[in-house]
């Protein structure tokens, strides 16, 4: 087992760079998520950490040894593809033996090997199939069980759990994060599902336009974004664009809006504040007043959406549409067209600089 | 195809039989009524020409059996087919690999024509611009005598070799096509997937490409197999005296003495152990496939 590490590395095709000057460090044994949407280079810097592309600048290691002169098959590294990629004429015994049988292994370690990770994927039984006799779920399983036997030193999964459906999703998610801790291999995870990032992994990396967006645990990219895109790609964010005052910032109406996270902005810069919609308080302004410094606006219910164990309101206020989401507690439902208020803690604002 | 097939009987053929007619139809008259008639030719004793006697004997049948000739010629022409089908192999197989897996966009369309050209030349003119290049004083002994220093002699021209050189230019593209067409239906990411196992690219080669294309590399060699083992053309014009073998037989039979039986039995023979050879293969081919 090994960690990675990728430094100042730089991909272009033609005149397209897919990656800009990439840096991270994948700690050994974690599980990480690199998250962005279609087009921003995740598959393209997975590759370059498998061997199958070569970066144009920057280095890469895996357990401190640099790998750019190094081919594929040398890299020790396990790699499961979105489309599984199993050998369609073997059977699946035959394919999760196929990396132990290259490299010559005796015929008894090699079927002993096999079916202990056919067991550790519960798929035990089934070693005699061919690949188009399983269902979507267990292909992958065999991709996932062929990827691990060769006991890599990193695991790499592309997008590997995107052609499920969403129950079955869901259940490989936990199945992946179960084998990941029991063998506990370092594993880099591509997805564009936000949702399966926070909820899979130790740390997140979030790429847009082949750069790195923002890189650390789940929860403080979460709390603390640093830019619009991070905040509304990962989760659902309110956004606020004004200038900055120094402790938060002021809207074209005049209104000010108090932010005590994020990034310090000069004076009279642009910049923006986000506030995520279950953070904020929404109240027809006539119960209990809010405590004194809070951020507050005026707005009138546009839409609400019932979702049994909440309720997400669009509240029209200035020409913006915000979100509020509220915990369903057995309180009075607001209607649609009620004016309303809007609170919420300086606490709960990211101040971000102006994307 | 076993689905098909299923619902093709569930529904009865009867539904099916108006769109089939036209085919029965041609196959009977194309196929079926010439092949009988030679069927026929071949047990008579002479053509029913001019009115000319004849009576039915099995005496052609026998003259392969009799004479030994015959069956040296076959075993020559057996051999020839399995020497051009695996230079077909040996030629086709990479310039299908690189035309499916490595070249892209444009210059694929470009080698593509290269590879299909031979199929829109005429066989004739095919054949004697070979002969033109193979000859004493042709193009290859010219070209090669500018180039080395020293002199040497090529003539290539009425011999084996040039017999195998004109067939293997003719049925090259066979390969070549249903190769490229099994190859390129192989996902790029089985083969990234046989690297990222620790394969090296020969035994992701071996392991995986080769037993993903065998149904191509299969239907290639019977495509060329067959019709090089009765050839004429080429054995006659590029091998001159060296190019006797079974298929310039029948047709000597044919267009030079006419005796149409024998040339018609000659060729039943042929075709009966074409289709042995072909059922032994079988079940061996099936399993590789
Ligand atoms: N082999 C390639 N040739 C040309 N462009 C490529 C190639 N691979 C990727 N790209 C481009 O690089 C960008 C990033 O691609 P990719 O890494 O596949 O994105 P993602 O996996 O995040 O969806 C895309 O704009 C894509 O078109
Ligand atoms: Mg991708």
């Amino acid at each position: 087992m090994a960690g990675v590490q990728v430094a100042n590395v730089s991909r272009s095709f033609g005149a397209h760079k897919a990656l800009d000057n990439v840096s991270i460090d994948f700690a050994d044994g974690g599980f990480y998520a690199l998250l962005g949407p279609s087009g921003s280079g995740k598959t393209t810097l997975l590759r370059q950490i498998a061997g199958f592309d070569f970066p144009d600048a920057g280095r890469i290691a895996i357990g401190g040894e640099s790998v750019e002169r190094v081919p594929v098959e040398k890299r020790r590294i396990g790699m499961v593809f979105q489309n599984y990629a199993l050998f369609p004429n073997m059977s699946v015994a035959d394919n999760v033996a196929f990396g132990l049988s290259v490299r010559g292994e005796p015929k008894a370690t090699i079927a002993a090997e096999v079916q202990r990770a056919l067991d550790l994927v519960q798929l035990g039984k089934l070693g005699g199939r061919k690949p188009h006799q399983l269902s979507g779920g267990q292909r992958q399983r065999v991709a996932l069980a062929r990827a691990i036997v060769t006991k890599p030193r990193v695991l790499l999964l592309d997008e590997p759990l995107g052609a499920l459906d969403k129950a079955l999703r869901v259940d490989m998610q936990i199945e992946l994060k179960r084998i990941q801790r029991e063998i506990g291999i370092t594993t880099i995870f591509v997805t564009h599902d936000q949702e399966e990032a926070l909820t899979m992994s130790d740390r997140i990396g979030i790429l847009r336009d082949g750069r790195l967006v923002q890189e650390g645990p789940p929860e403080e990219i979460y709390d603390r974004p640093q830019s619009e895109f991070a905040a509304t790609f990962l989760g659902d964010a309110n956004i606020f664009r004004g200038d900055a005052t120094g402790s938060g910032i002021k809207l074209p109406d005049g209104t000010t809006i108090a932010a005590s996270t994020g990034a310090s902005v000069p004076a009279g810069a642009k910049a923006s504040c986000a506030v995520r919609p279950e953070r904020i308080r929404i109240s027809t302004g006539a119960a209990e007043p809010d405590p004194a410094g809070a951020n507050m606006l005026t707005g009138q219910v546009s839409k609400r959406i019932f979702a049994g164990n909440n309720s997400t309101y669009f509240v029209d206020r200035d020409g913006q549409t915000l979100k509020v989401i509220v915990q369903n507690t057995g309180a009075e439902r607001l209607a649609e067209g009620e004016p309303v208020v809007l609170s919420w803690s300086p606490d709960s604002t990211v101040l971000v600089a102006a994307a | 195809m076993a689905d098909q097939l299923a619902i093709g009987s569930r529904r009865g053929l009867k539904p099916a039989l108006p769109l089939l007619l036209p085919a029965y139809l041609w196959l009977t008259v194309a196929i079926f009524l010439p092949l009988s008639a030679m069927v026929f030719f071949s047990f008579m004793t002479d053509l029913p020409l001019a009115g000319k006697e004849w009576a039915f004997t099995l005496g052609n049948y026998a003259a392969f059996f009799s004479q030994s000739l015959y069956s040296t010629l076959l075993f020559a022409s057996l051999r020839l087919g399995l020497e051009v089908t695996l230079w077909c192999i040996v030629i086709g197989y990479p310039a299908a690999y690189v035309l499916a897996k490595v070249l892209k966009g444009r210059s694929r369309e470009a080698i593509f024509l290269l590879v299909i050209l031979p199929f829109w030349s005429n066989g004739l003119v095919r054949i004697f611009s070979w002969a033109m290049v193979l000859r004493e004083g042709g193009i290859l002994d010219t070209a090669l005598n500018a180039v080395l220093p020293f002199k040497i002699n090529i003539d290539l021209m009425y011999s084996y070799p040039a017999v195998i050189i004109g067939l293997v230019h003719s049925y090259v593209p066979y390969m070549v096509l249903t190769c490229y067409l099994t190859l390129q239906a192989i996902d790029d990411s089985l083969i990234e997937a046989g690297r990222s196992l620790g394969a090296s690219r020969r035994q992701v080669l071996w392991r995986v490409i080769i037993p993903l294309s065998m149904p191509g590399l299969i239907a290639g060699a019977a495509l060329i197999f067959v019709p090089v083992v009765g050839s004429f053309m080429e054995p006659r014009i590029l091998g001159g005296r060296t190019g006797t073998f079974y298929g310039t037989v029948i047709e000597d039979q044919f267009v030079a003495v006419f005796n149409w039986p024998l040339g018609a039995a000659l060729s039943f023979i042929l075709l009966a152990v074409v289709l042995i050879i072909l059922a032994l293969a079988a079940p061996v081919l099936r399993r590789a496939a």
